[in-house]
């Protein structure tokens, strides 16, 4: 399977990377090459495997659905490009 | 005076006990070597000097009361993509421009715990994604070897790729690393260090920046197999807070070096043997069976009919998974924000100036594989594979084979902005062509120094071992290591 460019911009919309005309005929053939390399699993007869889940048997630890962390607001928008009174700004969403 | 830079971690560990030299001293050396090489190696992006001689200061108190850790007084090097409490913690991306994180990962917690030093933050490929150290937004690694008279710069490899020089120039006495696709391995055999990839589930992954989740791990590189397992058994536990970590005490791996190998047995894969590869990595190879036969070791050859598709797997599933755990960098939370007239074209403004083209390009391909209508054709199938390659390595075991040995690299390292290699970005990624396996797989990887190429360069050889048997890998190689010797590089920097 290949892509074409507007397939590239597609995805990178879906991505949201914002690429331009220039780096979406570059990255084309870039993605070409990488998916043309992944296409020799073709050649794997994968009737009846059962995709791998875990590398390790193990069932999955669980714990009691309780409140465990929290009260760190401070914390959590302390890297945060804009915040104010423990809350993330954004720009408007809702006109 | 001796050096203390050039000594190992397990002579540090006595000197300081018998007080031939405090932990101040120690990271004082390193802190000198660091200042003084750094800016033509660039191994270190941040240098925590007055945290690292504050810690030293506490070790030297313990110390003196005898009650040091197993790693008191020890400085270290630890990769960028470990959160550390306040300091430099970015994966090396311009996204996370600034980030300081109010956590401590579990791995580093360990390690301080332990009583080991901080000496900064190492450069690394971005998002450990790179197999040469040259994605890193803070420039590239420089390896400190050098071809026999020659001066062009080689690179170190990646993404460990600072670790990996941090350790083989002598500006720490170990580092933390991570290995996704082959980012200890690769780098330690470029660099002539020891590096090992634990089995998937023994370091926990809490507080480490995620690439792909199913595939990364942690581990240590040192000087030697002893120090490689020294620092393991501090960087591994069991962790609540992964839940791939798996429930098995952490055992003594030091117990393990110096034993026998007389009677394992040592698979020596078919495949391994790829088309085009050098004639020095053969006769590597060859040169480690026959070390491994004298000390004892019964040599089988086995069959492993489904190695060649790892690589392309790998390039399904870490895309795949990288696309998802990259999500969350929007320039709300944390790190940079790149403004736009609304809110989405401010998260793909962010995206774009903030990412580097070879982590574009894996959230593409992984966007791509993972939308409406692909999930089957691709990740799907590819985890189907990964079943088949798991079930090489179990044929194997279940015959008996207590490790396998192959090449670790298909190459010695090559120069920085090699235009061919630069040109195809498949071609880059056939690096980790024989420690890629290992990681889809879940399975313990080391790779131990063997020897020089006919230009002088570090080559290694890697074994694989069986789910949680990390203790064979250090007993097996402690007996290559003991054959091949110890590899430095010449100075030329600093």
């Amino acid at each position: 399977m290949s892509v074409d460019t507007d397939t590239v911009k597609r995805v990178a919309r879906l991505a949201r990377i914002k690429v331009s005309e220039e780096d979406a005929t570059r990255m084309t053939g870039e993605l070409n090459a990488i998916l043309g390399f992944v296409e020799q699993l073709d050649e794997v007869n994968i009737d009846g495997v059962e995709p791998m889940t875990s590398v390790v048997e193990q069932t999955m630890k669980k714990r009691v659905d309780g409140i465990t962390d929290g009260n760190k607001a401070d914390d959590i928008t302390l890297n945060a490009p804009v915040s104010e009174d423990h809350f993330f700004m954004v720009p408007k969403v809702v006109e | 005076m001796t050096d203390l830079t050039k000594l190992t971690i397990a002579d540090a560990r006595e000197g300081l006990k018998n007080k031939d030299y405090t932990s101040l001293e120690l990271t004082d050396a390193f802190l000198s070597n660091i200042e003084a090489a750094n800016g033509q190696l660039n191994a270190f992006v941040s240098i925590t000097a007055d945290r690292a001689r504050d810690m030293a200061r506490a070790s030297d108190t313990k110390l003196a009361g005898g009650n040091g850790g197993a790693l008191e007084g020890i400085p270290l090097g630890i990769k960028d993509l470990f959160a550390t409490k306040g300091a430099h913690t970015q994966a090396c991306s311009h996204i996370l421009d600034s980030f300081k994180p109010a956590y401590e990962s579990t791995v580093t917690s360990n390690l301080w715990s332990d009583g080991a030093v901080m000496l900064g933050k190492l450069n690394m490929d971005e998002f450990a994604m790179g197999s040469s150290n040259e994605t890193s937004y803070y420039g590239d690694v420089i390896n400190p070897w050098r071809k026999k008279d020659s001066n062009q710069d080689l690179v170190p490899g990646g993404s460990s790729g600072g670790s990996a020089t941090a350790v083989a120039a002598r500006l720490c006495m170990g580092a933390t690393a991570t290995d996704t696709g082959g980012s200890i391995r690769q780098p330690a055999a470029f660099t002539g260090t020891v590096g090992i990839k634990p089995t998937y589930g023994r370091c926990s992954r809490w507080g480490i920046v995620a690439f792909a989740s199913s595939l990364d791990q942690a581990g240590p590189i040192a000087h030697t197999v002893r120090d490689s397992a020294i620092l393991l058994k501090s960087m591994a536990s069991i962790d609540p807070k992964d839940t791939t970590s798996v429930d098995i005490e952490v055992p003594d791996y030091e117990a393990a070096i110096g034993k026998s190998v007389k009677g394992l047995k040592i698979g020596i894969p078919a495949e391994y043997r790829m088309d085009g590869m050098p004639g020095e990595i053969e006769e590597l190879w060859q040169k480690g069976i026959a070390w491994l036969k004298d000390a004892g070791a019964e040599i089988v050859d086995i069959s492993m009919p489904h190695t060649k598709y790892a690589l392309p797997a790998y390039y399904i599933v870490a895309p795949a998974e990288a696309s998802s755990n990259l999500a969350r960098y929007d320039g709300v939370r944390y790190g940079l924000r790149v403004p736009g007239k609304d809110i989405v074209e401010m998260y793909e403004n962010t995206r774009a100036e903030g990412f580097g083209d070879e982590v574009k390009r894996r959230v593409l391909i992984g966007t791509y594989v993972l939308s409406a209508g692909y999930y089957d054709a691709y990740y799907l199938k590819a985890q189907k594979v990964r079943t088949l390659i798991k079930r090489d390595f179990d044929l194997a075991w279940a015959n008996g084979v207590d490790a396998i040995l192959t090449p670790a690299t298909p190459s010695a390292a090559f120069g920085v902005a090699d235009q061919e290699l630069h040109a195809d970005p498949v071609k880059m990624y056939l690096n980790d062509i024989f420690t890629v396996t290992v990681n889809m797989a879940g399975l313990p990887g080391i790779a131990v120094p063997a020897g020089l190429d006919k230009d002088g360069l570090p080559l290694g050889l890697q074994l694989i071992g069986k789910p949680f048997d990390e203790a064979t890998l250090f007993q097996v190689g402690q007996v290559i290591e003991d054959a091949a010797g110890s590899f430095e590089p010449e100075k030329w920097w600093g």
